[in-house]
């Protein structure tokens, strides 16, 4: 039968025996912690700890025995064990080797100072991510240049396989949006234009607005949040993983390898699910229009023939490839941010998708301001 | 009457898809035995060791493990059998967003009633164990070499003092000397403690000097099982390799 553990402190001639019975096991070591606690110990006394009666033990309740032992000895007591058997002796021996004298703890924060501290890391921080971000963009323009000239270094197999990835399987949720976009412009100008009178002006309102500004902003914010994520992913764990560095090591380089084809995929692909993008929405417009104003379908076509300019679609598709661009740059040096912590993925990731889709915006506002003010 | 067997494995038939890696794979392990899972790459060693401690499901046959079989336990009773055994991964396997010593405490934090002081020294005292000098406690995993979070990792599995202890190749990747005091370690806790210790490894002096018995795994199934001595006696050209 199990024994309970039990502490008990018996006079002898000269000095204390504790007599420790039952189990010693992390189980008990609450209770019998609470037991040792009301001991008091008197100073520069002879301790002697029966270790006989332990039927079981464990580490956690050879501590609680050092931490008091040490805590007598402190007091200027001595201590000495018995009893203990063969086994307890060698684990007892082991712990004692073991026990952590004292406690080696990190000083304490002071908040002010950890707080200045902190805002001086992250300024540093920042000056080195910007000045890591021009040194990237610089080594990337000069890879892209070299690569141009030798176009059979470009690796067209990856290249591909980018596109796909990033193009061809984003269409369908591309197609999806824009169509939803194009339907809420139509709607909720088929109000304010009924008012007027003045129906066959939803042509342009859906036209113009679709394909200048929005079906190419909703396009890049698609792709950035699903390829800016899955690149600064995708190389942030070949970098853990050492492939990375394998690669450089076999004179691969990382840039014609992993980020070219990525770049190229995505200044390809974008003008084109903008161009798709564009027909979707329009056609969300016209079926908004003839169910709501009564303008039919050709009507429709031949009012955007008549009265829509053609530098609208192009403006639209020339910043299609910019966003690519910026969307695939800002993916593959956040991946190349990454270090040895699995944290750190989750942690480059969302700002990698946040830069990206940031970046589109103030992009599109930039050029949008620069456009209108040359009068185009 | 008192069941003398660790782990026992019946029949064992695992596959993946097409490819069959173990077919009525046989042995059992017995209480306070250090026992070693041998054979080449790729024959299954790694499979096995996360078969018993139920990371991967088996096709076919009985995982029988501390008298239950992991393949029918309820979610409640694999609980508590998680928390009788320690596993050390093959590169430590730390978490990264918490200290050494947090990474030691965290299974005692969460499974055991004790005061936050005893769970500290005790895992100071594990890291301790080791061989870990004490400012380590404090540092992250991603500062430490591979070695040394092998050795973290081990002091985690002993955190709880398990009664078994899975080691996936714990002394690949330590230097020579390490690597004999881990080895000295692992036979002063099976003394000491009395665990059962499963382990896969590759290490000669290892199998010399801490094995009890092992297995060695080939052609789907156990091609050996004994001790160092039984080995030596083979005349199987394909167990030889093992020797050398």
């Amino acid at each position: 039968m199990k024994k309970k553990p039990s502490l008990h402190v018996t006079q002898t001639n000269d000095g204390f025996t504790v007599i420790l019975q039952g189990i010693w096991v992390k189980e008990a070591v609450k209770t019998l912690d609470l037991t040792f606690k009301t001991l008091t110990c008197k100073p520069e006394a002879h301790y002697t700890f029966d270790l006989s009666g332990i039927s079981e033990f464990d580490t956690h309740g050879i501590m609680l025995i050092l931490h008091y032992a040490k805590k007598f000895e402190a007091q200027k007591c001595v201590i000495s064990n018995v009893g203990a058997s063969e086994s307890l002796e060698k684990l007892f021996t082991i712990c004692e080797q073991n026990y952590p004298e004292k406690k080696e703890k990190p000083p304490k924060d002071i908040f002010l100072l950890s707080y200045l501290e902190k805002v001086g890391k992250d300024a540093l921080e920042g000056y080195k991510t910007l000045s890591y971000f021009f040194a990237f963009t610089g080594e990337l323009t000069q890879h892209v240049i070299t690569s141009l000239l030798n176009p059979l270094t470009i690796r067209l197999k990856a290249t591909l396989y980018h596109i796909e990835q990033s193009g061809a399987r984003a269409l369908p949720i591309i197609l999806l949006t824009s169509f939803l976009i194009g339907i809420v412009i139509a709607y909720q100008g088929a109000t304010q234009l009924e008012k007027f009178g003045a129906n066959i002006f939803i042509v342009e309102m859906v036209t113009i607005s679709a394909v200048r500004e929005l079906a190419p902003l909703l396009t890049a914010i698609v792709v950035a949040g699903r390829s800016a994520s899955a690149y600064t992913a995708q190389i942030g764990v070949m970098k853990i993983t050492d492939e990375v560095d394998a690669m450089s090591s076999m004179g691969f380089s990382p840039w014609n390898f992993l980020v070219l084809p990525r770049l190229f995929a995505l200044i390809i692909s974008l003008p084109l699910l903008v161009f798709f993008g564009d027909i979707v929405s329009i056609f969300g417009g016209m079926v908004i229009a003839s169910t709501k104003l009564d303008v039919s379908f050709v009507e429709f076509i031949d009012r955007i023939k008549e009265t829509v300019a053609l530098k609208h679609f192009i403006i639209g598709l020339v910043k299609a490839p910019i966003f690519g661009c910026v969307i695939a740059t800002i993916g593959c040096f956040r991946g190349f941010q990454i270090d040895s912590s699995t944290e750190s993925v989750g942690k480059y990731t969302t700002i990698s998708v946040v830069n990206a889709i940031f970046w589109v915006i103030a992009i599109d506002a930039m050029i949008s301001v620069l456009l209108t003010e040359l009068g185009l | 009457m008192k069941n003398y067997v660790a782990i026992e494995a019946k029949n064992i038939v695992t596959r993946f898809g097409q490819s069959v890696i173990h077919d009525d794979v046989n042995f059992k392990i017995q209480k306070g035995e250090i026992f070693g899972l041998l054979g080449g790459s790729g024959s299954g060693k790694t499979t096995l060791l996360r078969e018993m401690i139920m990371l991967q499901k088996t096709s076919g046959g009985q995982m029988l493990v501390l008298g239950t079989d992991v393949m029918k336990i309820s979610s409640k009773m694999a609980q508590k059998l998680r928390q009788k055994w320690g596993v050390l991964f093959q590169f430590g396997a730390l978490f990264t967003s918490l200290t050494i010593l947090e990474n030691v405490m965290i299974a005692m934090r969460e499974y055991t009633n004790l005061p936050n002081w005893i769970i500290e020294e005790s895992a100071l005292m594990k890291l301790s164990m080791v061989g870990l000098p004490p400012k380590v406690a404090y540092m992250y995993p991603s500062e430490l070499s591979g070695g040394m979070k092998k050795r973290a990792g081990l002091a985690r599995a002993l955190a709880l003092d398990p009664k078994l202890l899975f080691l996936d190749e714990p002394t690949s990747g330590l230097d020579p000397y390490s690597a004999r005091a881990f080895d000295d370690l692992i036979l002063t806790l099976r003394d000491t403690l009395g665990i059962t210790v499963v382990m896969v490894t590759h290490d000669k002096d290892t199998m010399t000097n801490v094995l009890d018995r092992f297995i060695i795994l080939g052609n789907k199934k156990v091609m050996f099982e004994g001790d160092m001595t039984l080995l030596k006696q083979t005349t199987n050209d394909e167990l030889k390799k093992f020797l050398s």
